[in-house]
């Protein structure tokens, strides 16, 4: 099993979630949050003086998937998530151990 | 010492009230006259000046209303929104605990020393505890509504006043620091200003013979030239916050803030047209004046910035608003509305130069600009009343025959302006000399600032033992 951590532009979500559950991804967990890569921030003004925002909002998507959908996992979010431009983000792929499901304690991928 | 100074301050407060005595009840008028001719036309001047004083009274009570919505929740919202969210809580409350504080003061003695007669700097004991203050009319102050609504109306500007310091200090100072500021400053500030250009007998009154007299419809300079310029001293005396000016310490609701500057502009109805202390023509006359005064000065201040920057902030435009009521403020019930509308605009910009340039220039952490807006604000707008004060708007200066004379500049009176700047330089050195001596006295007895460790963690939570926002689990 491999967890697929993918951070994306939040503009670019709702695309990457589509193209997710297209390929068969039916589990995932989103979180809000901030961060950089070696995109420069953006300039905000306060009282005329302007300061640099450094930590960008980003959205993070988890998922474990199973050994053999994990390749088409990542391909489908880089097509959704590509922009070509500084700050698209990136994927993080993992080896997981266990996986359980809680309700039923399934283990393994029968359990994702 | 702190312990003894807070036994003493609690001793104080119940022996004040233990011996205040119980108000009285109004006795209703006698009824029953003859019916002929002569009874029933006395009756009914009675009535029509009952319903004249009726008009007036409610709209007094309103103006009260509108004024002290200002401070809260109008002043409250618009500093809370302008502080890190840590902060919000313990902004808020010292808006809003003032609204309490200043209301027993005033009730107890403030407005014995504001508008008793005394010498020319500061008032009598004859109004302590409201003695004699009830439904009959002051004639020199407003002859037809009850005192006590002129004072409940003036409390709501004692109120206020001190408020705006807070934003100078925003973030740093100790609560029951604050407190104790805030009723030394009341006292000692407030009062012999607030007497001085509105009192009977003050040195500044223009309207009831004062040796200087300053033109102060609604309290340029007694309200928003002391606090501003005391909130520039506080700012000074207690050092900048942490991190200030290195770290960038933007506001972390602006929503907020723009609720806040709408319902001050709404409430600046009640400050400025109900100074009129009547519900008739100059009344109307301060309304719009007081609202032209805003909307060109929210623009002025955008112009500037969009000039500046590239882009019109939205803080600006409501910092630009609130500058310009403050102009306005001494103006309102003075000048016409195109004067108005260029008070306005000339506030905004200065204003704006106020809190980027000169501030960025000086370097001092006047937190939420109460000094830029308020004390730079209502020191030009108190100069110029000088200039466009108009005797075709309001005949306030009368010759030995009762006729009307020249009010401002350009009613070619130059002089005025002069008279405008002498008031405003007492108001400043009443500011000056008393907040520092008020702050030495707090720093010795309490100690004005929290510690760093409570300024990071925050003054909701270190003064309050609160947070603004629980939204997580």
């Amino acid at each position: 099993m491999k967890k697929i951590e993918a951070i994306v532009q939040p503009s670019r979500f709702d695309a990457v979630k589509s193209a997710l559950q297209e390929v068969g991804v039916e589990g995932m967990t989103v979180s809000e949050v901030r961060g950089h890569g070696r995109q420069k921030g953006h300039t905000e003004v306060y009282r005329g003086s302007e300061y640099t925002v450094d930590l960008l909002p980003k959205i993070k998507v988890e998922m474990v998937v199973p050994d053999a959908r994990a390749a088409s996992a990542v391909q489908a979010i880089l097509r959704a998530a590509k922009t070509g431009k500084i700050g698209d983000g990136k994927i993080f792929v993992t080896t997981v151990d266990e996986a359980i499901r809680i309700r039923n304690e399934d283990r393994g991928e029968t359990a994702l | 010492m702190q312990r003894t100074v807070s036994r003493l301050m609690l001793g104080l407060i119940l022996v004040c009230t233990l011996s205040a005595p119980a108000g009285f009840a109004q006795a209703p008028p006698a009824s029953g006259a003859a019916p002929d001719a002569q009874a029933r036309i006395a009756t009914l001047e009675q009535q029509v000046s009952d319903a004249r004083n009726a008009g007036d009274n409610a709209w007094m009570l309103v103006c009260a209303a509108l004024v002290l919505m200002m401070t809260g929740p109008g002043l409250a919202l618009f500093y809370g929104g302008l502080v890190r969210k840590k902060n919000v809580l313990a902004t808020m409350m010292q808006s809003f605990i003032l609204m309490a504080v200043v209301t027993v003061l005033w009730a107890f003695f403030g407005y014995s020393l504001v508008f008793h007669e005394g010498n020319r700097l500061i008032g009598g004991f004859g109004y302590l505890f409201l003695h004699g203050v009830g439904a009959a009319p002051d004639p020199d102050y407003a002859g037809t509504i009850p005192q006590q609504t002129f004072m409940v109306y003036q409390l709501m500007f004692a109120i206020i006043t001190p408020a705006l310091i807070t934003g100078a200090f925003a973030e740093r100072m100790k609560f029951k620091a604050m407190l104790l500021f805030m009723v030394l400053w009341s006292i000692f500030v407030y009062d012999p200003m607030a007497h001085m250009v509105w009192g009977k007998g003050g040195l500044l009154n223009a309207s009831l013979g004062g040796a200087i007299p300053t033109l102060d419809f609604a309290g340029g300079t007694v309200v928003h030239v002391t606090s501003g310029v005391s909130a520039l001293v506080c700012a000074l005396y207690l050092g900048k916050r942490l991190g200030f000016p290195k770290e960038p310490i933007p506001p972390h609701s602006v929503v907020l803030s723009v609720i806040g500057a709408c319902l001050l502009w709404v409430g600046w109805f009640g400050f400025n047209a109900g100074s009129a202390l009547a519900a008739g023509s100059l009344a109307t006359s301060a309304f719009v004046a007081t609202h032209f005064g805003a909307a060109a000065a929210a623009l002025g201040w955008s112009a500037a910035e969009w000039f500046n920057n590239g882009k019109a902030s939205v803080l600006g435009a409501i910092s630009g608003a609130v500058a310009g009521l403050v102009a306005i403020t001494p103006a309102a019930g003075f000048v016409g509305p195109m004067s108005a509308l260029a008070i306005g605009a000339i506030a905004g910009v200065v204003c704006y130069l106020m809190v980027t340039r000169v501030k960025s220039k000086f370097g001092y952490d006047d937190s939420l600009d109460a000094f830029g807006v308020h004390g730079a604000g209502g020191s030009l707008g108190a100069i110029l009343t000088g200039v466009f004060a108009a005797q075709a708007i309001n005949p306030i200066f009368k010759n030995s025959q009762g006729a009307a004379t020249a009010v401002g500049l350009v009613d070619g009176h130059p002089g005025q302006v002069l008279n405008q700047l002498v008031g405003v330089a007492i108001a400043w050195v009443l500011a000056v000399v008393g907040t520092l001596v008020i702050l030495k006295v707090v720093d010795w007895t309490v100690g004005l600032r929290v510690t760093e460790e409570q300024e990071v963690q925050g003054l909701d939570l270190s003064q309050h033992g609160e947070e603004g926002y629980n939204l997580e689990v």
